[in-house]
């Protein structure tokens, strides 16, 4: 029988039998689409994560305190980074071009009758280059404001925007947590990079941070400049050997300051963000299990139900091949016709977190093609059992059937 | 055409143990119209499967054509009921959702036959159905199902037409019709084996054997 007529004898009986083919099928719809949206939003959460690292600049180490237990998770805050930590960073470890010392925290600030919640960063004049941003208006900190505590601020365009609208905001006098500062610079736009927006922030002296407006005797981060073409490695074990030495730790303990490189970060977030997709892609998949277990039992109940038809169909001559392809690709439509459903609601879906949520998601082209094969194949792994019982039916049996 | 020696077949049903044929001998002419007759659990039925290659027999030999067919592997058993034989049934065994035409297409399909369609719509024609093509066996009347069914046996023209008891659900005068257009049949050359329990149907076939348990207990001409 050529395949084109098998094709059509399945899609008729499909249709016959409508709704049925539909519940069977939606198990399919389900699983395919929670797996592409799934694998959408962990490919979504990579590349965020990848354009992140990217962003920050090269040549970059970070120093922050307390110990690298697993991939940068941290055992809790420790206070042991200073000023003269970073200090000595510059002048003993060879390699290093320039530091950034750095503390951070959540301020409001006010410019007439108009409020703002923000980032504020305190550090150096050194941290914009480190970190790739540049001044647009105005001038940066001068080592002189940075020694003297001095209450200035250089402000992110966004921020700018939501406290001065249109008006000039350099040189105006700005209120950050009650406290008068002079703007004296408004920083370049990076972009949104989605889980914060770099252009909405402020960038204080780290030494009127600490001092004045958080209240901190200690750093948060010292981010290292390594000289082009620097040895990161070697770095790394100059700057652990001259922190452990200031920090006094006896031989045998562990650091209490753990430093990352741009490779690492990618490294961690890849490791992360695979697991993730790996997690949800499992979990995903686990429905179109189940999806595959739903079409195997109706088409074990279509079996049954057309017994007689089988017997017929066998009595004018079709041989066991011709009954297991017809029921074969009866399976196979279902599951396709799901699948290529499944991918619609996927696709829908992801465009909807996208949407209406702050993740992002991306649909790899191979994602969809992978779940419209591996639906396919789901068709012809459990239509298999139910098109072989069809078409080993004895005639004279599946013709007396009742 | 049809030369039976020594036919046993044997059903398990339950612990007991049935012999529905039990040593069968038959030789069937080309172009003969033969009745099987016998009451219900004769063996009639099963030996009309055995011969129309639907079953394989537990002993004994079957040789069609002078090919010994009773060892055969299932998918020659296959190619030989698409090609040699036209069953025709009781209940018509029509394929409901579809239509007259589709019903009829469907052994050519099989047989990989090209032009199915213009092939059954011609046999559709000689069986006095070419208004009905496109209607559903529903929308037919039980005569006109049965034709539709003996348009379907005859589309790859096969040289053996098999009948279970193919009046048992028409009333006598569509039964008689049933039976003419078979003797039409027989008359253009065709085999033509009825099995029947009908005393006046057997009466139109040529010959006659009756079954009793499993065995050929009388012919008649």
């Amino acid at each position: 029988m050529a395949f084109w007529t098998i094709i059509k004898v399945g899609l008729k009986s499909l249709i016959g039998n409508a709704l049925r083919s539909f519940l069977a099928m939606l198990g399919i719809i389900i699983g395919v689409g929670a797996v592409i949206a799934m694998l959408a939003l962990g490919q979504g959460a990579r590349e965020q994560v990848m354009q992140r690292v990217s962003v920050m600049g090269t040549n970059l180490l970070i120093v922050r305190p307390g110990q690298s237990i697993f991939h940068g998770v941290f055992s809790g805050i420790q206070q042991t980074l200073t000023e003269d930590d970073a200090l000595a960073l510059v002048t003993e470890v060879p390699g290093v071009r320039q530091v950034a010392p750095a503390v951070g925290g959540s301020v409001q600030i006010k410019y007439l009758g108009r409020n703002w919640r923000t980032r504020v960063t305190g550090t150096t004049a050194t941290y914009l280059p480190i970190r790739d941003f540049a001044v647009a208006e105005g001038r940066t900190f001068t080592e002189n404001e940075v020694e003297n505590s001095a209450r200035v601020v250089l402000l992110g365009p966004v921020t700018v925007d939501n406290l001065f609208g249109a008006d000039d905001a350099v040189g105006q006098i700005v209120k950050v947590n009650g406290i008068n500062f002079t703007v004296i610079g408004v920083l370049k736009s990076k972009g949104d990079q989605g889980w914060f927006n770099p252009d909405d922030q402020a960038m204080i002296p780290y030494t009127t941070a600490m001092s004045q407006l958080l209240g901190l005797d200690y750093l948060a981060e010292i981010d290292v400049h390594a000289e082009d073409g620097a040895d990161t490695t070697r770095m790394i074990a100059g700057i652990t050997r001259l922190l452990r030495k200031r920090h006094r730790l006896p031989e045998g303990t562990a650091d209490d300051f753990n430093i990352r490189n741009q490779a690492d970060m990618i490294e961690t977030a890849n490791q992360f963000t695979r697991t993730f997709t790996i997690l949800l892609g499992g979990i995903a998949s686990i429905s179109l299990l189940v999806g595959g277990i739903g079409i195997m039992n109706i088409m074990l109940v279509t079996v049954t139900e057309r017994t007689r038809e089988i017997g017929i169909r066998k009595a004018i001559g079709a041989k066991e091949r011709s009954i297991l392809m017809q029921f074969l690709i009866e399976a196979v439509i279902v599951s396709g016709l799901g699948g290529a459903l499944g991918i619609v609601l996927g696709v829908v879906a992801a465009l909807l977190v996208e949407r209406f949520t702050e993740f992002t998601t991306v649909i790899a082209p191979a994602n969809i093609v992978m779940a419209l094969s591996f639906s396919a194949m789901v068709g012809i792994f459990f239509g298999w059992y139910p098109a072989l019982r069809a078409a080993r039916l004895d005639p004279v049996d599946a013709l007396r059937y009742e | 055409m049809i030369r039976t020696t020594g036919l046993v077949k044997t059903y398990h049903l339950g612990g007991a143990t049935i012999r529905a044929l039990d040593g069968v001998d038959l030789t069937v002419e080309a172009g003969e119209m033969l009745a099987i007759t016998g009451s219900s659990g004769s063996g009639k039925s099963t030996l009309m499967h055995i011969l129309g290659c639907l079953d394989r027999p537990d002993a004994g030999a079957y040789v069609l054509a002078g090919e010994d067919v009773s060892r055969l592997s299932k998918n020659r058993l296959a190619e030989i009921r698409n090609r040699r034989f036209g069953f025709v049934f009781q209940t018509f065994n029509l394929l409901p959702r579809l239509s007259a035409l589709e019903n009829v297409e469907l052994p050519l399909l099989y047989a990989g036959a090209r032009r199915a369609k213009n092939r059954a719509a011609e046999v559709l024609e000689t069986v006095g159905l070419a208004d009905r093509m496109r209607h559903s066996p529903s929308q037919l009347s039980g005569g006109q199902r049965q034709r539709v069914a003996i348009a379907r046996a005859l589309a790859c023209d096969p040289a053996i037409l098999l009948a279970d008891e193919p009046t048992g659900n028409l009333d006598s005068r569509t039964g008689d019709e049933i039976m003419a257009l078979f003797g039409v049949l027989n008359d253009a050359g065709r085999t033509v084996l009825v099995v029947t329990h009908e005393p006046h149907i057997a009466a139109r076939c040529r010959r006659q054997i009756h079954m009793r348990d499993g065995r050929i207990d009388g012919t008649a001409s």
